[in-house]
Order: structure tokens, then sequence, then C-alpha cells
């Protein structure tokens, strides 16, 4: 690759391929392996060609058997390579469970540090495709009570590539999480060579005085459409994006929160005991006596998965418009 | 139906109490003997279960507002019930208009939020009326989803405290007349003299600093709010020391024996007990043997003279990290070494865990402080208003003794103070009871019966 120098316009999927191929082409540990992650060159063609050029043995498709995907990478990680597993689908990632919570989060501490686990598990999440029941899940929320995982879920290109490149680099297990929807549809500069944004820094996307805004993923992009928004009506929003869950960077979401006095959450996932619950609860405990306004959670019904119907995705989904009204309220409480 | 709900009673000397906290807000439903309210009186906090299963309709005190023991504090709908509110509504236009009348509502808003008093500025008078069922009452917030939104936000509360200001004074630019953060400050810089305050005790007050202080974590340049069990520690204390000329004495005792009984039993004793063997016990066990002897030291002054008390209740002052509580050992005299082990390790373990009931708190008649503990070599006690005397156990040393034979040894040795209230006794009491009391404390152990 070339000196760092410049950047390039990518798209949230380019800018993962890019990653994976300087990592597949610095690093002969680095392994993926993964359903149609080879000859088909996964169902995004994030790895097109990548098994013409790195080989079936660094390249490696499997069976529809994702317990086995996540164990077999485990093994991987723990005896030196650098395995970057795939799950195709988040909705799929249930029969892994047990050997992302109970093995890899948990080898360093049962090893008393003789191994680490460095691996990556990539998956495409998010709704807002017609998806439906089986590829609109958000899963987060399922594992980010799991001391030993770390879980990512960047929205900007650059962001992609600095946290790819540092999930690949971390001695532990990391949840990298790529929503669906921002695939194609974000578009921006990512910088030329190599660079790592830390795992645990948020990232204020747009400063404001009256709100605080977090949310991660897809709804960063509305969040900041809203708030944008509402910038011609003279109302002032920041707008946070988390870009890492856990270890989530409780100090940035304080000093904001400390500074506007307001706090509004908004994630894809449903509301109960989201990640919302968890900053809410932060934010109660250190900062009470800082808010003007009562904490709020804009995040998804409670019901079981989002529907194929239009009106039940949009049911389910919310819209920069009622992010956009649940923030003027709250600015103007 | 609604049922009227009185200030408790709680203790027989108690004539009145604190709302400390309302553990629910007006709207929510309470189930019978569910904990609704936070009563505090003297030293003790105790939860008040409520008497009937229901809605909580009305708060008719505020938070840290003192009432006599029978006033109504706050009203429950019973279940099934017709909101009075509504019947009123229905029997007498006039009456429910007057509560839903905007400027009244403010006001409402501004009960409803239960605004503490705040050192350095005056709270008006909460508004009263007077409703159908014939009891003064706070106007009554409007429904509860719109209450909690309308509420003084703790960043208000928190700004107004700082600054001084009194949020009613401030017209909210908030959502419904809201007082906002950015009110605060706005009428802080508005008006950098209160009028609210008093100019004497304006320039009197320490200046404040943002931050939010407390008792637990004390932050320099800022203003500590007085808990009620921190008022009354100042009061009590201010009281013995005006009204009892107190006189010291020290004795140094030679626990040498009695410490190598309690090594010996206190293992087995934890195992059985569950409690842990500490010298208090035995220390009690000679307080009251000597109390005996000298009834004057369990005694106190009247107007009409010493009243020499029939039971032998021993107060043990147990500090916490906000406050000192002193549980009482009541009947002391009637319990074994081990009786009170086990007596004073459930006191010590409910004050821990704030469970301490009024009961346990009274009738003292003469108090004990385990005072040694961090190392103290002689202290000089405030007595507990109302008795003769307090005696402290000081830290155990080893030091080299010249013993009866006029050999040197190495022994425990303990300090015992004793402060005493020289109107009830004099020194010629005072020193006899504190001699008996090293006798007795000598003559234990090194084996025994506990």
């Amino acid at each position: 690759m070339a000196v760092a120098s410049g950047s390039q316009t990518m798209n949230n999927v380019e800018a993962v391929r890019a990653t994976l191929y300087e990592a597949m082409k610095n690093d002969d540990r680095t392994v993926i392996i993964g359903e149609d992650v080879g000859n088909r060159g996964n169902v995004f063609l994030i790895t097109k060609d990548f098994i013409k050029e790195f080989g079936p043995q660094r390249v490696i498709d499997t069976p529809i058997a994702e317990a086995s995907i996540v164990g077999i990478a485990v093994g991987m990680a723990m005896e030196g390579l650098r395995p970057i597993a795939e799950i195709q689908f988040a909705d799929f990632i249930y029969p892994a469970f047990n050997q992302i919570v109970g093995e890899a989060a948990k080898t360093r501490y049962r090893s008393n540090g003789e191994y680490t686990c460095p691996l990556v598990i990539r998956t495409p999440y998010g709704g807002g495709v017609r998806g439906a029941l089986s590829h609109s899940v958000s899963i987060e929320a399922l594992f980010y009570h799991v001391p030993g995982l770390k879980i990512v879920a960047p929205a900007f290109p650059a962001d992609v590539k600095g946290l790819l490149n540092a999930a690949i680099d971390d001695p532990d297990p990391v949840l990298f999480l790529e929503h669906k929807k921002t695939y194609r549809l974000i578009k921006g500069e990512v910088p030329d060579g190599h660079y790592t944004i830390p795992i645990g820094k948020a990232d204020v996307k747009k400063t404001g005085t009256q709100l605080t805004v977090v949310s991660y993923g897809l709804y960063v992009h509305w969040a900041l459409e809203a708030a944008n928004a509402l910038e011609q009506e003279g109302l002032s929003v920041e707008v946070i994006d988390l870009r890492s869950i856990r270890p989530m960077d409780r100090t940035a979401i304080l000093e904001s929160v400390r500074k506007t006095r307001k706090l509004l959450i908004i994630h894809e996932d449903n509301k109960f005991g989201g990640i919302g619950a968890e900053i809410s609860a932060m934010v109660a405990e250190e900062a009470l006596f800082d808010l003007d306004a009562p904490i709020r959670r804009l995040a998804a019904p409670d019901v079981p998965a989002m529907g194929y119907a239009l009106p039940l995705e949009e049911e389910y989904m919310s819209s920069p418009a009622e992010m956009a009204d649940s923030m003027r309220e709250m600015v103007r409480f | 139906m609604a049922t009227t709900i009185t200030m408790p009673q709680l203790g027989e000397t108690v004539t009145e109490g604190t709302v400390e906290r309302w553990l629910k807000q007006p709207g929510e439903s309470v189930e019978k003997y569910e904990a609704f309210v936070e009563v505090s009186t003297d030293k003790v906090n105790s939860e008040v279960p409520a008497p009937v299963t229901g809605t909580l309709r009305e708060i008719l005190v505020q938070e840290g507002t003192t009432v006599a023991t029978g006033t109504a504090i706050a009203i429950i709908e019973e279940v099934g019930a017709v909101p009075a509110a509504s019947a009123a509504k229905a029997a007498s236009p006039g009456a429910a208009a007057s509560v839903t009348e905007p400027p009244k509502t403010r006001e409402a808003m501004a009960a409803s939020a239960n605004l503490e008093p705040v050192p350095g500025f005056n709270l008006p008078e909460m508004p009263v009326q007077h409703a159908g069922n014939g009891h003064a009452r706070v106007a009554p917030p409007e429904a509860s989803s719109e209450t909690s939104l309308r509420g003084v936000s703790p960043a208000v509360r928190k700004l107004a405290r700082e600054h001084r200001v009194d949020v009613r004074s401030i017209r909210g630019t908030g959502a419904n007349g809201r007082v906002t953060a950015q009110d605060v400050l706005a009428a802080a810089s508005a008006a950098p003299a209160p009028a609210a305050a008093p100019p004497a005790k304006t320039a009197a007050a320490p200046p404040l600093k943002p931050g939010t202080s407390t008792y637990g974590e004390p932050i320099p340049g800022t203003l500590i709010p007085l808990t009620s069990a921190r008022r009354i520690i100042a009061e009590r204390m201010v009281e013995s020391k005006h009204t009892a000329p107190h006189a010291w004495s020290m004795v140094e005792v030679d626990v040498t024996n009695v410490w190598k009984w309690r090594a010996r039993e206190k293992d087995a004793f934890e195992r059985a007990s569950g409690y842990k063997l500490t010298l208090l016990p035995f220390f009690i066990r000679a307080v009251v043997e000597s109390l005996a002897v000298y009834p004057l030291m369990n005694a106190r002054f009247t107007p009409d003279g010493i009243l020499v008390e029939r039971d032998v209740n021993i107060g043990i002052a147990i500090g916490l990290p906000t406050n000192l509580v002193v549980p009482v050992v009541k009947g002391a005299d009637k319990l074994s070494i081990k009786g009170l082990a086990i007596a004073s390790g459930e006191l010590i373990d409910k004050a821990r865990r704030n469970k301490l009931s009024a009961d346990d708190l009274q009738s003292g008649t003469f108090t004990v402080n385990n005072n040694g503990a961090n190392g103290s070599y002689a202290s000089a006690p405030i007595i507990n208003g109302g008795q003769a005397g307090i005696v402290t156990m000081e830290t155990v040393v080893k030091k080299p003794v010249v013993t009866a034979d006029e050999a040197i040894a190495v022994r425990s040795m303990m300090n015992v103070c004793l402060s005493l209230d020289h109107r009830v006794v004099d020194g010629y009491v005072a020193s006899g009871f504190l001699a008996d009391l090293k006798k007795r404390l000598e003559a234990m152990g090194p084996s025994g019966i506990l």
C-alpha cells in the first residue's frame, strides 16, 4: 500500500473490503472463515476474489453451522492465528452464542492469561432493508452484558476502517457489527494507509448546546439529519456516535450531558434492556444533578421482530422526522 | 373511600415526626402493609406501612417537614373507590375549578417538586386551600404523567441552591411554564443579590461553589445541608454540655486476664452465635455490677430531685459514617456476658444496616463508649442527656507494669474515662464507682463462664 498521504471516497462495504484486504496482505496469520466468503465472495461481495489471491486455506468456506464457524475460529485464535469469522447475517448468530459468550469471551480469564483469543466476528445487522424477520435483527444488547467481549458498531467508512483495524489488532475477541442499510448508502472519505481508532472512544459528530443525542449505527446518520434540520429552527443538538458499544465511552457521554443537561438515546434495537437502558442508568448514577429533563429513549417497540410489510417495518424503525420530534420536545422542555 | 393517614407515634415519648421521604408519589398504587413513607423521629428512621390497599391520592406534608403525631400526612384512595376529586367536581363545580385554576397550578407544581428548605433562601409557605373533606391541604398536582414532566428538575434544584435563587420567583420558559436550568442561570445573572435571603445571613454564609456536597463526600468550599439526624445530634450535644456540668476522671485498668479469657472464648462464641466476641460485653457486665453498688451513677437530675432509675439500660455509642447512634441494651443487669454479647451484637448489626427502631434507641440510663478501636488513649465524652454519666473503653496497650510484688511485667492496660453530671454526683461517688469498676475488670478471667 502507498504511504498515507491522501484519502479515497468509499462506502461502508468498500471500507470493510479494503481493510480486510490489507489485513490479509500484511499478515499471513489472518484467516477469513464463514459461509460463502470464498467462491461466492460474501453475499455483499466484500471478499470477492479473495480466495483467488489468498487461497482456500486462508479464505475458508464453511457449512451452514455458525457454532462451528466461531468454535473453529476460537481454536485458531488461541493457537496464534488471526481469524476473522463472518456470520452471514446477525440473525443467524444464535447457534454460536455459547462459543462467543462461553468460550471466546472467557478464554483469557479461564486460562489466567496464558491464552488470549484475538478473534474478530464480523456480522451485518439492522433493518430498514425489507429484510423481514431473519435479516433485520439487532443483536448488540444480547452480547453487551458479557464482560470479556468488545462490541463495535461504526457508522462511517473512515470509522469502519479504523475500528476494524483495531479489532484485528486487539488481543481479545471483538464483535464487529456492520449496519447493512449503511453498506452502500453511506459514503465518506477514508484515509489511505494503515490506521486504527481506539475501541471504546465515541465521536461527537455534531456539537450542540441544548440536548445530547447518543446513538450508533444507521441511526447516527438519521439523528444527524434530524439535528441539522432543527438547526434551521434555531435548536442546537449535539450528536454523539458511540462507535463502540462496549467498552462504552462514559466520559464523552457525561461531558456532553453535563453541558447540555438533557439526554436522548436513540437506537434501533428494542427499548427494554437495550443499550439505552445502560446509558440511562449510568447517567442517572453519575450526573443526576446535572439533568434538567427526564432521560428519554427512542427505540424499537418490544415486539418479537421487524415485519416484512412496509408499514410494519416503518412502525418498528424510527424515522428522522420522529427523531426530530423527540429532539424538539426535549429542547423545549 | 379515602383513608387519611396520620403521623404515627413512634415511641412512647415521641410527640412529632419528620417526613423524610415519600416512597410513593400521588397516583401510585400502594399495597396494604407496603412502606409508602419514611418518617424520622429523634435518631431513628422508620418506614411506615400503608394501612389499606389503594392509590396514594395526596401528599399533605412535604419532605423535610416536621409535624405533630396525629397530623394528617396523606390520603390513600382505597381500591375500587371513586376518586373524591371527581365526586367533588360533580357535586361542586366551584371547588374543582379552583384546583385547575392556572395560578394555583404553578404553585402546585412547585409544591409537588418537594423543594427542600435550602440554607440561604427562604421558601414561602406552601399554598393551602380547603377541600370538601375539611383538611387543609396543598393544592394537588394534575395528572401524574404531567406532574413528573413539570417538576423542578435536579439540575434546577442544584443551580438554584448554588446561586441562591428562589425557583418560585422565576418565570419559566420551558414547556407549560416549567423553570429550566437556563432560566435559573438567567435569573442568577440578572439578580446577583437574592431578595429572599436576609442581608445579614448572606454576609455570614460561606461562599457556595458548584458541586453537591454530602456528609459522606464533603467537598471543600461547600455547605452540607443538615440531615435531621445531624441536627438532632447537634441539639442534643449542645443541650447536654450547656445543662449538665461535666466533670472528668480516668483510671488505668489491667485487662490482661479478661483479654486472655476473651481470646480463649472468641472463636467458639462466634461459631455458635454468629457475633464477634469483643471486650464490650465483659466491660458492660463490670459496669452494671458497679452501678448496682453505686446506684447514684444510674440516676438523672430533675428539677424535683435526683431520680434514681429502677432499670439498668446501657446505651452503646456506635459511630456510623454519617452520624452517631446510641442503641440501648435493656435490662443489662439481668444479662450474662454471653447475653450481653448477643444483645449488643444484634444492636450493632442493626445500626450498621440502618434498621434500628425507635424503641431500640430509648430508655437508656447509662452509656458505654468503646472508643479505643482506632487507638484513642483517653477521651472526654459528652453525657447522653438525662443520664448521670458515660464511660469509655480506650485502646488496650501492652506496657511494662510494676506488679504488687514489685516485679516488672508486661501487662495489657486500658484507660477507662468517665464524664459525670456534677449536678447528680460529686467526685466522691464517681471515683468510688471508677475504682469499683477497675477492681471488677481486673478480677475477670483468665477463665470463667461467659
